[in-house]
């Protein structure tokens, strides 16, 4: 691993505590790369990510012998790449967010169900998420696509569905054992009902699990969205989302080589440091998952 | 154990199951399957035939068992983008680019990920250990689409060693090969390092030194062979990322396997060769897990239960 600022370092060096404390090279590259850009593209992006200006088409980046017009040189249709690649993060941070949100939310709470009532609720769930975890993702993306075209629904509809069985799972194996401890026989003793048993005392001790699963999960939401729209069976054009920027450039790659380079270094970086900082939330929050 | 059997396969095809279910749901869900199935320029008689043999005139539930029947012998009706085919021959067309890819990709991922793992396990803390922890993570974080690209702009392009896109010869096949094992390294890397290190700690492995034999051969002989066990549980996975791997590395490529082909018949608005395709992918990947789970079984009697 590459020795980013805190991470792995521990309580080494007094001058270095708040570096230590948190991943923030991490934490910076996200915030320069997706965070701030999602929320103030329309200040930051020097052009209108939409505009194409045919004179300019194909201007190489400035490293690359271009000019600061377009720091990051021009598409096919002399859009300017930089703001299109700041534009894009929006897309990427919430797809993969609402995704998240929506498939955390879907599976624990099935996962909860499952591991507490046992019997024929956890069998019948449990079915559903092995025939669940046999389905391919990209299979129902083809399938969705071919039936209703590329949409928005469609890609969040994909990640629920690859995400809610993962959750469902972890979720139940933890609630099977924590049902069984004292603190709930006696909150039953207490009279407490399967509803406030449930949220007020297996829940909280299952959400360090769920928080680690799903931040390590954006990583894996964010490729798959970028991969999907790429394919052209994700986000519909001509948004400028990060896997369609990456399309653009294909053909192109003999003469433009930079327009497919600079977004799929926006989500190389970005997937990098979500992973690095749910390496950190991991052994920070729920250190026994470290073993798989 | 025979019930182990059992039920790993009747798992199998209720999921085989759940595929036709989505199929079907979708085409009448999109609006009429007449669309979806026909050709925008189709004559009335034409509709009329199609109506027919698939029995659209029925209720929903005859409509499916009709649609399982034509399903189980593999007719799927004719595509519309290849015209004078029917969707099953395209796929099948289609299909050995696609294994040959596949299986490409997998034997470099194999060559090169269990090795690498091995060493990293038996040189903990190493440097080969370290690179072998930036790879699983780069590998995690690169998107296979971009690396492809940028393999064609390095290798195909600037340097002009290899042929950019198309099936051909051998040299054809490296770079989609390195671009769809990419991930599949970095995994494999991964789990053979941490079942080393797992089986570095067992009590025979201390034997095996204790009675003096070369590290060497304690490492690759006696605990590489009790830790292969846990990669290969991966494979059922391994299948599953090589599905999702074709339709992207085959589209980056230009290579005619069917994960181009679905991808060429979604723009062609081709609904019976997706339908197939779909189908064609299911079935591989099921049959690929089931097999991996019977050979584990097999090689693992502790999971027969």
């Amino acid at each position: 691993m590459p020795p980013p600022a805190g991470g792995v370092a521990r309580g080494s060096g007094r001058s270095f505590g708040l570096a230590s404390r948190y991943p923030l090279v991490p934490i910076t590259i996200l915030m320069i790369v997706l965070v701030i850009p999602s929320f103030f593209a329309d200040l930051i992006a020097p052009h209108d990510p939409y505009a194409a200006s045919v004179p300019n088409r194909l201007e190489p980046p400035v490293f690359a012998g271009g000019t600061w017009e377009f720091p990051l040189g021009t598409d096919r249709l002399g859009r300017d790449i930089l703001s299109r690649t700041i534009h894009g993060a929006k897309y990427a941070l919430s797809i993969s967010l609402v995704g998240i949100f929506l498939g955390t939310i879907l599976g624990t709470a099935v996962g909860l169900a499952a591991g507490y009532f046992r019997g024929w609720t956890d069998r019948i769930v449990m079915r559903v998420v092995d025939v669940s975890f046999a389905l391919p993702s990209i299979l129902l993306a083809l399938a969705l696509a071919a039936a209703f075209g590329s949409s928005f629904e469609g890609v969040i509809f994909v990640v629920v569905f690859v995400l809610w069985s993962y959750f469902a799972r972890q979720v139940r194996g933890e609630v099977l054992s924590l049902r069984e401890r004292d603190f709930v026989a006696r909150a039953r003793v207490a009279g407490a009902g399967h509803g406030r048993i449930i949220f007020r005392h297996i829940l909280p001790n299952v959400m360090n699990t769920v928080i680690v699963l799903a931040t390590l999960q954006i990583g894996v939401v964010i490729i798959l969205e970028a991969s999907l729209s790429f394919l052209g069976i994700g986000i519909p054009r001509p948004t400028p989302a990060w896997g369609l920027l990456v399309a653009d450039g294909r053909a192109l790659v003999v003469s433009a080589w930079w327009v497919s380079l600079i977004p799929g270094l926006a989500i190389l970086l970005t997937v990098l440091s979500v992973n690095l900082f749910g390496d950190w939330l991991r052994d920070r929050l729920d250190p026994k998952l470290r073993q798989r | 154990m025979s019930k182990f059997f059992l039920v790993r396969f009747s798992e199998a095809i209720v999921a085989l199951w759940a595929i036709t279910v989505i199929v079907f749901a979708l085409t009448h869900l999109s609006g009429s399957p007449v669309d979806a199935l026909l050709p925008d320029d189709a004559t009335p008689e034409q509709a009329q035939m199609l109506i027919e043999e698939w029995g659209l005139d029925r209720p929903l539930l005859v409509q499916y068992f009709t649609f399982l029947g034509n399903v189980l012998q593999g007719d799927f009706g004719d595509s519309l983008k290849w015209r004078g085919q029917t969707a099953m021959g395209v796929v099948l067309d289609h299909l050995p680019a696609t294994l040959q890819l596949g299986s490409f990709a997998v034997l470099i991922g194999v060559v090169v990920a269990v090795p690498l793992g091995v060493l990293a396990a038996a040189r903990k803390n190493s440097a080969i250990d370290t690179s072998a922890n930036v790879l699983a993570l780069l590998g995690q974080s690169i998107p296979n689409f971009w690396l492809g690209i940028i393999l064609v702009w390095l290798f195909g392009v600037t340097l002009g060693w290899l042929p950019t896109s198309g099936r051909g010869g051998f040299s054809h096949m490296i770079l989609p090969a390195i671009a769809m094992s990419w991930f599949q390294i970095a995994a494999l890397t991964r789990l053979t390092r941490s079942a080393m290190l797992d089986v570095l700690d067992a009590e025979y492995i201390k034997l095996a030194r204790i009675k003096g034999l070369g590290e060497r051969a304690v490492v690759w002989k006696h605990a590489l062979r009790n830790a292969a066990i846990v990669p290969l549980t991966y494979f059922g996975v391994l299948a599953g990322s090589i599905l999702t791997g074709s339709v992207v590395i085959e589209t980056v490529f230009a290579w005619p396997g069917i994960g181009w082909l679905a991808i060429e018949a979604i723009r062609g608005r081709d609904y019976p060769v997706v339908q197939s395709v779909v189908v064609v992918f299911a079935v591989i990947y099921i049959l690929a897990n089931l097999l991996v789970d019977l050979l584990y079984a097999y090689v693992d009697p502790r999971i027969r239960r």
